[in-house]
């Protein structure tokens, strides 16, 4: 059990870090989320049907998704579009499109396919109980991305990419354009959720056009939970803690499952609690907000 | 340096809200001026800023900065030759970040790539310079900018400025929103920098007495158009009484708005 919360809270984080790129640092809350997840995944999942490399069709989804986020930053960018509705406009078209690439399917089962964690755990077979592989494989992976995000974030681009949401007239004096910087950053978010998704299909055993829906309030949730945690400026810190908020959001969503029953809950009812956790997240923020 | 030449800018054309907010402006800005600009709210000295910088384009006529026609171009791109400080002191630097990172992205302009640009070299370089400010900004480069005041965050969003080396700067009321004492401290910092790297310097004030006591030039703007330009000899011999009955002579009218009296 602590285990899946664990590999699911990982996975997840994935997904958070990209919604913790638009929601908190380029102040563009973006809904192509909800359709990127599940883009990745079936993507994913046809390519490893098809037997490509599954470390190979991991870039091929991060590329996927990117272009994802592309298409909403350029209907923001060119059309005017608030960035709500550009999200949305994308979302919607990723349905279909997530269809057409399962060939007309709504989902696709990966059972008896090759992927990631057949792999690994093939190679640790006798070494380690498959769950505890499982758990290191995604670790790693994770673990891995954030670095690489801690690094970007300290670069010349990625710099100007936070001072792009706090201040974007201070971006313009500086000669960049804004609207790169906003497919950049946008198309960053939905490659990594884009990857989570295709992560999450793996570990699930199937691809579904429907994972997709309230992705980015869970995301949102997790985000927020994270951010109860520490106080901190630092970028590494930061990441950390939305990786640390998703593993809490997934706990309290496992205890919600097993004992909601007490309270006669159903698992149907956990989109209402990841609301209520988020209306409450702000209820406490501004609490804060006014004591200081 | 720049020249405009026959700009207009009309805002909601061909509605009830027609705005003719500069009219047939011609004006050559040569290397070396520093300009000082007046005039009272909705006379177009922002709009004129705006024209220059790319905020807006001239609905007719042209600009031209550095021989280059740049009446289209957007104000990203215009923003390496032109440095640009508002009257808000915020929106010259990233409160959410920290000292030296705001300083490392002003430092080159254009789009930034994956290089790590910060090393202690430009540390050392960042806190030979934010000595000179004088405001114990050298040992703070860690601190979030929005810690500062706003005549600190305005200083260093002049610093940062004449860091990059702009062709021509545009200075819109930057010391309106600090204090008597903060608005002095970045005024002479502004004028010891312009004299110190010979900028080419345009700068909108409400303070009659400053647009006379500054800079080699005055230009005087009403109802979208500069009615008055003042050089050299006869810009040294200007008070602000005899500024007032120019005023009076050319439009024919008092001042209408106090604020232009300001002093």
């Amino acid at each position: 059990m602590i285990e899946g919360i664990l590999v699911e809270g990982l996975i997840y984080g994935l997904m958070v870090l990209g919604v913790f790129i638009t929601f908190r640092i380029l102040d563009f809350p973006d809904l192509t989320v909800d359709g990127s997840f599940p883009l990745g995944a079936v993507v994913m999942a046809v390519l490893l049907v098809q037997k490509v490399n599954p470390f190979l069709a991991l870039i091929v989804v991060f590329a996927a998704g990117f272009a994802a986020g592309t298409v909403t930053a350029l209907i923001h960018n060119k059309l005017k579009v608030p960035n709500l509705l550009a999200g949305i406009l994308t979302m919607t078209m990723l349905y279909s499109i997530n269809i057409r690439i399962l060939h007309n399917r709504a989902n696709i089962p990966l059972i008896k396919t090759e992927t990631i964690i057949t792999k690994v755990t093939s190679l640790t077979e006798g070494i380690l109980p498959e769950s505890i592989a499982v758990l290191v494989l995604f670790l790693i992976i994770i673990m891995i991305i954030k670095l690489l995000l801690d690094l970007f974030f300290h670069t010349d681009l990625g710099l100007t990419l936070g001072a792009m949401g706090g201040n974007e007239q201070m971006v313009i004096t500086q000669g960049v354009n804004p609207e790169l910087l906003k497919i950049i950053g946008v198309g960053l978010s939905n490659g990594l959720v884009a990857l989570s998704g295709a992560l999450a299909a793996q570990y699930l055993g199937f691809a579904d056009v429907n994972m997709g829906i309230g992705v980015v309030v869970t995301g949102l949730a997790s985000v927020m939970i994270g951010e109860f945690l520490f106080n901190s400026s630092k970028i590494s810190m930061l990441t950390l803690r939305v990786i640390l908020g998703s593993i809490l959001f997934k706990g309290i969503m496992y205890a919600g499952r097993y004992y909601g029953y007490y309270f006669h809950m159903t698992p149907n009812d956990l989109k209402l609690i990841t609301g209520i956790l988020i209306i409450i997240s702000l209820i406490i923020s501004k609490v804060k907000k006014a004591r200081r | 340096m720049l020249e405009m030449v026959n700009v207009s800018k009309v805002f909601n054309a061909g509605t009830v809200n027609e705005n003719k907010a500069i009219s047939k402006t011609n004006l050559r800005v040569e290397t070396g001026d520093f300009i000082t600009i007046i005039g009272s709210n909705g006379s177009g000295k922002t709009t004129l800023f705006n024209l220059i910088s790319g905020n807006v384009f001239p609905t007719v006529g042209k600009i031209i900065i550095k021989n280059k026609n740049v009446s289209k171009e957007p104000e990203f791109k215009r923003a390496k030759n032109v440095g640009r400080i508002f009257q808000n002191p915020t929106l010259g630097t990233a409160g959410q970040m920290t000292i030296e990172d705001n300083m490392i992205i002003a430092l080159t302009k254009g789009f930034k790539g994956l290089k790590r640009s910060l090393t202690n070299n430009k540390r050392e370089f960042f806190k030979e310079h934010l000595k000179h400010l004088d405001m114990g900004l050298e040992s703070r480069l860690k601190d979030n900018v929005g810690l500062l005041s706003g005549g600190q965050r305005q200083a260093m969003t002049l610093l940062m400025m004449v860091l990059s080396r702009p062709d021509l700067i545009l200075l819109d009321e930057h010391t309106a929103a600090l204090d008597p004492k903060n608005a002095q401290i970045v005024l002479d910092l502004t004028v010891k920098y312009i004299n110190d790297y010979n900028l080419t310097t345009m700068m909108i004030t409400h303070n009659m007495n400053h647009a006379i006591k500054y800079g080699n030039r005055l230009l005087m703007m009403d109802k979208g158009e500069i009615i008055l330009d003042v050089k050299g000899e006869e810009k040294k011999a200007l008070t602000v009484d005899n500024l007032i009955k120019k005023f009076h002579d050319i439009r024919k009218k008092s001042l209408e708005n106090d604020e232009i009296l300001l002093s």
